[in-house]
């Protein structure tokens, strides 16, 4: 099934939480925040909330701005 | 002359410096300066992860966060939904609620847009956000911005990352007499003597990037900053002379030889 990851399509063999997604990715989750179809993911959902096809997630950290 | 600390929603710092992460040659540089500048908060950028690129070296391996505040920003949002997404990963990637709120409304100028930035100000006040909006030097906006319950206004003193120093002291002077939160200069310093400036405007404080960041020395720039904030900082609560048009002698009159 294919999501849209960070705004490009991303290709998964079904259905799978949020955690096995940072997983696939190698991601760590203390480091990052999860968007799931534009509402954030507490951490403590992460086992819970299932992405399927043509949802939209964003991972995103903190990098250098001012 | 005593002098109370910086105080934002409750909070209190010692340092009227807050500096950013953003344009450092390295982390290691960007370690030094921060410990140089004496800031207690330092401002972050929420993005994408890069999912292409293997590195695993990350920013926060190089904050200390027990010594320094995480303050996420917004920077490059131009809607105010797409600024309160931003701050909400913000707040969920920081576990803060502490938001350095921008919403740009002209590329070249990154001038606010300051009628999103108000509403996306109430949104996420209303969501239990601590908001420090970046602002335009217009006292008008900074009291709207007040009104729908910002933590503290942040009026930019000149283009962000244009160095130009305070275009408009006397903006700056109005916004700190409008208001009853404190008044963070926000971007264009370009030097210590810009940072004295501000603060001898009355600002309660200055939040500055580029120039630390792009100095040649970014942790001797940043000594100057902290120096400069406190001695800008000093001279506003120790009351300037007024100034005058003629001179006025520092040495009697009288008994001058030979009168």
């Amino acid at each position: 099934m294919t999501i849209q990851l960070n705004g490009e399509a991303f290709d998964t063999p079904g259905p799978l939480s949020v955690t096995r997604l940072l997983a696939a990715l190698d991601v760590d989750p203390r480091r990052v925040a999860v968007e799931h179809n534009r509402l954030v993911v507490r951490k403590a959902a992460y086992d819970s909330t299932v992405v399927a096809a043509g949802d939209e997630v964003e991972v995103v950290n903190f990098v250098g701005g001012g | 002359m005593p002098d109370t600390p910086l105080t934002i929603a409750g909070r209190t710092f010692r340092s009227r410096l807050i500096v950013g992460t953003g344009k450092y040659s390295s982390f290691p540089v960007m370690a030094a300066a921060h410990a140089a500048s004496g800031a207690e908060m330092v401002t972050v950028a929420v993005r994408r992860v890069d999912l292409s690129r293997r590195s695993r070296e990350s920013l926060l391996d190089h904050i200390d966060t027990g010594r320094y505040a995480l303050l996420p920003n917004t920077a490059g949002c131009a809607t105010a939904d797409d600024a309160v997404r931003a701050a909400r990963l913000g707040r969920e990637a920081g576990l803060s609620n502490w938001v350095k709120l921008e919403v740009i409304g002209d590329e070249r100028t990154l001038y606010p847009d300051n009628e999103a930035l108000v509403a996306a100000t109430r949104v996420l006040v209303g969501e239990g956000f601590v908001v420090l909006p970046y602002t335009s030097d217009d006292p008008v906006v900074c009291r709207k911005l007040e009104d729908a319950g910002a933590a503290a206004v942040m009026p930019l003193g000149a283009p962000i990352g244009s160095g130009l120093g305070i275009q408009n002291p006397n903006n700056i002077r109005i916004i700190k007499e409008f208001s009853s939160v404190p008044v963070i200069v926000d971007a264009g310093v370009g030097t210590a003597s810009d940072a004295a400036v501000a603060m001898e405007l009355g600002a309660d404080g200055v939040l500055m990037n580029s120039a630390i960041a792009g100095a040649e020395d970014p942790a001797g720039m940043a000594a100057a900053m902290k120096l400069a904030v406190e001695a800008g900082r000093l001279a506003h609560v120790s009351g300037r002379i007024p100034r005058k048009r003629y001179a006025t002698a520092s040495s009697p009159l009288e008994g001058v030889v030979g009168a």
